[in-house]
Order: C-alpha cells, then structure tokens, then sequence
C-alpha cells in the first residue's frame, strides 16, 4: 500500500501537489471560520462570565457556571414565545402543506390545460409583489393584526419555491402509467392523489414540510409586523428583546448597560443561553435531516 | 411506440371539441384541489398588488386597502424632494450591489473546492458544517455578531483590539456594509453552493479524461472543464438573485440598525416600516415602497436582458 501512494503521488505534477495542499489548507481554514462561532457560544453559555467577558475562554470552557440558563428557565417570556412559536410551527407547516401538496399534483399533471398559466400565476408573486404597506393594509381590512391566524395565513403561505420542488418530484416519481391504470378501475384524482401519490412521496412531503416548520421557527417579520400584543408575540420577538434590545432580566432591574461592566457580563451570558435554548430544537434535528435539506435544493434544481 | 401512442389515444375523448366548458368538467376534480391555494395567493399576494395605489390616494382609515381620494404624484413628489431620498437609494442600491458582488461568486468557488476534496468522509463533514449556519435565524444570527464583535467583552472585539482597530464596530458607519455582507456570506455560502455542487456532478467525465490526456493540470480543468459547465446554472441563479436581492435584506438590515449607523443602514424598506407601520403616514410609505419594487424590477429586467444578449439564456 505504501509505495502505491508513493508512486501516485510521485506520478503527480508538482503544481497539482502545491494545488492539493492549497484545498486542503483552505477547506480547513472555512471549517474554523463556520464552527468556530457556533462552538463559542455553546463553550461560553456555560463557562463563567467573569473569564469570558475578559476573553479567556476561547476553546475550552472555563469556571463551570449555569448562570445564564437559570436565569432562562426562570424567565416566562421565554416559555410563552416558545410555547406560541411551537404552536404557529406546527400548525402554520399544517396549512401549509395541505395547500401545497394538492396543488403541486395538479400542476405536475400534464393533461391539465390551464398548467402552464397556473405556473406563471405563482411565479410571478416571486418577482413582483404589493410591497409592506399594502399587505398591512389586507391584514387590518381582514381584521388578521393582532390575531394568531397572521402566522399562518399571510403571503408565504403557498411558498413557490416550495411547490416548484414539490411539483418536479411528482412529474419524476409518479409513472404516467399508474394514473392510467388507476382510472380504468374507476379512480379519482383524489383518491389517487391520497392512497397513491401520497404515500409515494413521504420524501418530498419532509422535505418541503421541514423547509416550512424551519420556517416558522425562524420568523421574525410577522411577529415585528403584525402583532401588538405581547403574549402573542412568537420567540424570535422575545428573543430581539434579550439579545439586541438588552433586556435581559425580566424584571427591568439591573437591565444590562445600567449596571455597568458586572451587569453586562451576566447579561451576556443570558445572551449566550438563550442562542443556544432558541436553536435548539433546529439544532438538534439538524444532523438527522440535512440529506432531506439536501435533496430539497437537488430536486428543484433539476427543473426550475 | 405505436402502442404508447396508441393507449394514449383511446384515453381522450374523441370528437369531442376542447371547449373550456368540456375541458372544465374532465378536470373539476383539478380545479378544486388547486383552488384553495389559488384563492390564498389571489388574497395574500395579488390583492396587495391592487393595493399598491393606495401610493397615488389619499390615506382613509375606513376606506382600508381602496383608499381615499386621488392624490396623482403628490407622495411621489413628496419623497423626491425629501433630504432623505438620495441617502435611501444610495444606501439601498450600495448595500444590495455589495451583497451581489461578494455574495453571489463565493459559493461558487466553495463548490469548485469542495468538489477537488477526494477524502470522502472529509468533505461531508465540511458540508455538514458549512450548511449549518443556513438554519440560524436572523435575530439569532445578529446576536451572534453583538456579543462577538462587542468591543470590551467579545471574542472578536478583543481580538480587533489587539490588533489596533479601535472602537465600536457595530455603530461605525464604514464598518456596517462589510459586516452585513461577511455575515451574509458566512451564514449562506454553505447552503447556496449544493446547487453548484448537483451540477459539478453532472459534468460529462469524457471531458475529465480528454483534458488529463492533453496534460492539464487541476487547475486547468476547473478553467476549462469545471467553470464552463456550470455557467448556465451562474446565470439562472444570478438572473433570479438579482430579483430578490433588495426585498431580503429587510430584517437583518433593520436588526443591525442603531442611531449611530444610519446614516448607512437606513434602507427604503427600513424606512418604509417607520412612515408606515410605526408613523401612519400610510400613503406616503406605500409610494417610497413602490420604488423599492421598481428598482427591484429593474435590475432583474436589466440583467435578464444582458442574459438574453451575451449567452442566450433568460427567465421568459
């Protein structure tokens, strides 16, 4: 084994072995670059403030301290945005997919006259649309601001991108000659649609539907927009407020710049917790379904 | 064939005229499970389109989305001479080129390198990791930037410290597009680059080996072979970056805003939130947001069109 590798390596030109370490030393320079922060903030949410703040802790955590995610688990702001996000989530994805789904069959259907127009009525939205004010002003003519429903009816709720990744699939992976077949016995488009389409595309079904539960979860517009009312608010909102508008503590008091340099370091790693609570459920589902991301953006690509 | 051709045929109903009527009741069963998201995108994103002429009208709080009397361009005109609208476009077209300009070609050279990885495990482990950033969420990801970049107590802050630069990054007016795009291209350079990877892989490997035989070297192949194979997909997806470009930005822009920055951050879509949403002024806001959309559609237009010329590929 030794000598082929030597004899491969001696077969190279001396430019591709410098070529070789170059990727190498760059593919491990753009790891560092990514992960580093990530690894950061999880090393610094349990790590003592005092070390962090004055930079001594950069890769191994410091001085064991669950400070931040105590004062977290006490904050009920936390629990009611999560407790609202969790409930837009999954309820939003719901919607979303019980549009998507059938109208994606009907535009992968190739004897569908009105399929090509169709097609160019949802790709339009992509490229032109009302702007802010004018969908502001449909939300209050609909009396939707203020309400939960703002979540999950509003512009992205037929997402294109996502009904054309669906559509290609099923114009791939449905034979034409399962219809036919399935229309001598007497069968329905719905039927055909809910006992063998679906059942067939439990792929592209998690894919889209992870796409719009990722979504969700990372909203921040509707909830900026649209909501007043703070027990609504969904847990990016709650978030904005600790991370960037400094309110840490629930209570007001000791509210990170005003006591001074000991109150911000605490208040930091508050910030640190709370990245990683926030993250966490996409955080942890993430090693298990990033092939699903994956083919999602290979589906689409194959037809745009 | 013949037989293909002939199933098919028997399957359609002969001598029958394609009238719409007939036409409608083959498919009513299509029509009714594509109307629900029909009438979703006709309320949610067609509507708002009616409602863009709330910007020529009068604001009416009981008229809602028709609106009030007819105002023609005095909103228009109201914006134009405003000391604010030079600042905006600037700002909005400086942020959004930059955005392109560094944005658009660093996925591709992830994807150029990442396809020169040979060790298998290696490279999903960077394509794990690079992806990952994708899924943070803005407010999140803005965060991440306030406390690294904090300079008295983050990493990064301490780290420029030391090496001279001196101040508060975040509030800098120089430092606010650099920080913006980098944090762009860090959190979705990952992510946009599988697309270039799915077509890296589709290249015909008849071309590989005829390049080996007439002795390029690697670096030779990525000019030759790889770069050229993957130029419809750069195009397309220029074309449709180019049409989505200045509408993203929004959260991110407004989350990263802070007084001592605007003077760069504050963006049409920003300060469309602040007359509209935050001041009421209604129709005012609605007219500044129309030439956000008209820029929009420009630029798409513009390098569709260039597409079209130099390399015959277009959206329509």
């Amino acid at each position: 084994m030794p000598s082929i590798t030597m004899n491969r390596i001696r077969n190279k030109k001396p430019t591709d072995l410098l070529f070789d370490a170059t990727v190498v030393a760059i593919c491990i320079l753009i790891f560092f670059i990514v992960a580093y922060p990530i690894y950061f903030i999880v090393i610094a949410s349990i790590s003592d403030p005092t070390y962090v703040s004055t930079g001594r802790v950069l890769f191994v955590p410091k001085g064991f301290s669950l400070f931040g995610y105590e004062q977290i688990f006490s904050d009920s702001r936390v629990w009611i945005g999560y407790r609202n996000t969790l409930f837009y989530a999954l309820f939003g994805t719901f919607v979303n997919l019980l549009l998507t789904l059938p109208a994606a069959y009907v535009l992968s259907r190739h004897e569908f006259k009105a399929r090509r127009f169709l097609m160019f009525f949802f790709i339009f939205t992509m490229f032109f649309n009302g702007g802010l004010i004018p969908t502001y002003m449909l939300m209050r003519d609909l009396s939707l601001i203020d309400t939960p429903w703002v979540f999950i009816f509003n512009p992205l709720t037929v997402n294109v991108f996502n009904l054309i990744i669906t559509r290609t699939f099923f114009e791939n992976n449905i034979p034409h000659e399962m219809f036919e077949a399935a229309t001598m016995d007497g069968c329905s488009h719905f039927k055909f649609f809910s006992s063998i389409v679906l059942p067939l595309s439990k792929a592209v079904t998690a894919v889209i539907g992870l796409y719009y539960l990722v979504w969700h979860w990372n909203d921040f517009f509707t909830g900026l927009i649209y909501i007043r009312n703070y027990d609504l608010q969904p847990l990016q909102i709650v978030l904005r407020d600790i991370l960037l508008s400094n309110q840490v503590f629930a209570e007001g008091a000791g509210s990170g710049g005003t006591g001074g340099g000991y109150a911000q370091r605490y208040a930091d790693q508050v910030k640190y917790g709370v990245i990683i609570v926030s993250s966490l459920p996409v955080l942890i589902l993430y090693p298990f379904i990033q092939k699903y991301f994956e083919k999602g953006v290979l589906i689409g690509s194959v037809k745009g | 064939m013949a037989l293909i051709q002939g199933t098919n045929t028997e399957t359609l109903p002969k001598a029958k005229k394609a009238t719409i009527l007939n036409t409608l009741r083959r498919d009513y069963q299509l029509w009714l499970m594509i109307l629900p998201a029909i009438i979703c995108v006709i309320i949610f994103n067609y509507i708002p389109m009616y409602g863009i002429q709330l910007a020529f009208r009068e604001y009416d709080f009981t008229a809602g989305l028709t609106g009030g009397e007819w105002a023609g361009f005095k909103y228009f005109e109201q914006f134009i001479n405003s000391h604010l609208f030079w600042d905006l476009i600037r700002n909005t077209l400086l942020i959004s080129i930059t955005t392109i300009v560094v944005g658009f070609p660093a996925p591709i050279a992830l994807a150029l390198l990442v396809n020169q990885i040979r060790w298998k495990r290696g490279k999903r482990i960077l394509q794990t990791t690079v992806y990952l950033p994708h899924f943070i969420s803005i407010v999140v990801l803005v965060g991440l930037l306030n406390v690294m970049l904090s300079p008295n107590t983050g990493v990064i802050g301490l780290l420029l410290a030391k090496l001279g630069v001196e101040g508060n990054l975040l509030a800098s007016v120089k430092a606010f597009v650099p920080i913006y795009v980098l944090s762009d291209v860090w959190q979705h350079v990952g992510w946009n680059s599988i697309i270039y990877l799915a077509a890296l892989a589709a290249v015909d490997p008849q071309l590989y080996d005829a390049a080996k035989i007439d002795g390029a070297n690697k670096w030779q192949i990525i000019r030759n072979v790889e770069i050229p194979a993957i130029i419809p997909t750069i195009i397309i997806l220029l074309i449709l970056n180019m049409g989505t470009v200045i509408s993203t930005g929004f959260e991110k822009i407004f989350l990263m805003q802070n007084s001592l920055n605007l003077p760069i951050s504050e963006v049409i879509e920003t300060y469309v939130y602040k007359t509209g949403i935050v001041s009421n002024q209604f129709s005012y806001a609605a007219a500044i947001g129309l030439f956000n959309t008209m820029i929009n559609f420009m630029m798409l237009v513009i390098v569709n069109t260039i597409a079209k010329k130099v390399a015959r590929i277009s959206l329509w």
